[in-house]
């Protein structure tokens, strides 16, 4: 990642020990920031355990977008056609239905009962719902994530 | 101001209508002038569309911010993923003309076109910021004599710098909403801290996203609530469901979870049912009965 603002970097740790994710995984996000400077991480499994807490960011002394970092990352991962199985089916809601979860029998009897009716989203209006498919095939997003 | 358009995203009105109810319910008898946001789409959910491609991303938030900027409102949220992703799109194609000018050639394919003209707010803060602690205090008919967790929810507060809440190490705004609602919110540790949804995390590493609800859920137990309140479906999910699975491990906490626009419903007036608690996985009966007869009591007498 070409980032100048993370050579400032002085691996204090203060991200790491912030970070509710590397309590439980081996997530280290101070190594991730380092090693990000030096090589090309795209397959490291690690940057995909990070729930976007904005905790490293809001504390790192230097200033350093870290969250901001993880997501450039993750793109750059994405660009090389390296994407979970559960996140491409994630995106295939998106492209299908213009949800990233869609609303389901279930969930619609529950509406009805509730007097609410169909949501006002795409889910109800199938012209929204094409300008959606035509946003995602004009930045070329099935493109990306289909395997 | 702007009048308000209301922002379902996909969480709830998919899979917790009950919110979406409680939400036009208060909205309504707040008299705050609202409309559907009719069309509108997924966000796109920020932890992980925002980290697959930032492009796509900011297109479709720009899509639905455009829909809001054609009727002249403001966008309102129920949502920390939707508030995060379209407050973040709007100040980024607001203050990037390179960005603005990329999203604008696709938006040009289906004859829209962003200006930059709306805010994007979110219902904690707009009522804390419009009508007030003290007024909405004023307002509620029973106050809720309940001991609440209160969970703020990461993208509520953070990045400081673009929310402009305050600090995220010890926020209060959230607090002083729930209390003007007569409760009480409860100290607990690591009261600022993930419920471990985000980012993608829930989806890929479920069991791993629960580890870290269970973090929380044993430090909001502990400091004997009779609740969580939250702002934030997706928080509201983790909870709700990671208390269901890690019930089958044996870890009973039978802590409701109850989004804002729920418990504010609940101080107006409107019963357990109206606001779509039972709609829940967790479904405490004692919870609801002390609501009940909260509600029960005539307040004209005291
Ligand atoms: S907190 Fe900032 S300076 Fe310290 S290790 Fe992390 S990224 Fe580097
Ligand atoms: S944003 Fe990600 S890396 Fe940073 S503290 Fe939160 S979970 Fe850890």
């Amino acid at each position: 990642m070409k980032n100048p603002e993370i050579l400032t970097c002085f691996q204090c740790g203060t991200c790491h020990a912030s970070c509710p994710s590397g309590k439980y995984t081996s997530l280290n996000v101070r190594k991730i920031i380092r090693d990000s400077t030096r090589k090309d991480i795209s397959e490291e499994p690690e940057l995909w355990m990070c729930t976007t807490c904005y905790n490293c960011q809001e504390r790192c002394p230097r200033g350093i977008k870290v969250t901001d970092c993880v997501l450039t990352l993750r793109s750059e991962a994405v660009k090389k056609g390296i994407i979970l199985p559960a996140h491409r089916k994630v995106c295939a809601f998106l492209i299908e239905t213009g949800h990233a979860i869609p609303l389901d029998e279930k969930h619609n009897s529950i509406r009805e009962k509730l007097g609410l009716g169909m949501p006002e989203t795409v889910s109800k209006y199938p012209k929204a719902l094409k300008e959606v498919k035509t946003l995602l095939n004009s930045t070329k997003f099935p493109e990306l994530v289909n395997e | 101001m702007k009048e308000l358009s209301l922002f379902l995203g996909c969480l709830i009105p998919n899979r917790y209508p009950g919110i979406e109810k409680a939400t036009k319910l208060v909205l309504d008898r707040l008299d705050i002038k609202w409309s559907e946001l009719k069309e509108a789409s997924c966000c796109p959910a920020p932890g992980v569309f925002r980290s697959f491609d930032r492009t796509t991303w900011l297109t479709l938030a720009s899509r639905n911010l455009v829909l809001a900027e054609n009727k002249n409102t403001d966008i309102l949220t129920i949502c920390n993923g939707c508030f995060s992703s379209l407050m973040d799109a709007n100040n980024i194609l607001k203050n990037d003309e390179t960005a603005r000018d990329e999203v604008n050639t696709h938006l040009k394919k289906i004859n829209m076109e962003y200006k930059g003209t709306i805010e994007v707010r979110h219902i904690t803060e707009f009522l804390y910021r419009e009508i007030g602690a003290e007024k909405l205090n004023h307002a509620i008919e029973k106050p809720l004599e309940l001991n609440v967790a209160v969970h703020y929810g990461c993208h509520l507060m953070k990045p400081t710098k673009d929310r402009k809440l305050g600090g995220a190490e010890c926020p209060v705004f959230f607090d002083e909403l729930v209390e003007a609602l007569g409760a009480v919110s409860v100290p607990y540790e690591g009261k600022t801290s993930c419920c471990g949804a985000g980012g993608g995390v829930r989806s890929a590493m479920l069991e791993t996203s629960f580890e870290m609800t269970g973090y929380k859920l044993t430090r909001m137990k502990k400091a004997g609530v009779d609740c969580i309140v939250n702002a934030c479906p997706f928080c509201h999910m983790q909870y709700d469901t990671g208390q269901a699975e890690l019930a089958k491990a044996g870890k009973k906490y039978d802590l409701p979870v109850v989004h804002y626009s729920q418990l504010l419903g609940m101080a107006l007036g409107y019963s357990p049912e109206e606001v779509g608690l039972h709609l829940n996985e967790i479904v405490n009966p004692e919870f609801e009965a002390k609501i009940r007869l909260i509600q029960k009591q005539d307040l004209s007498a005291v």
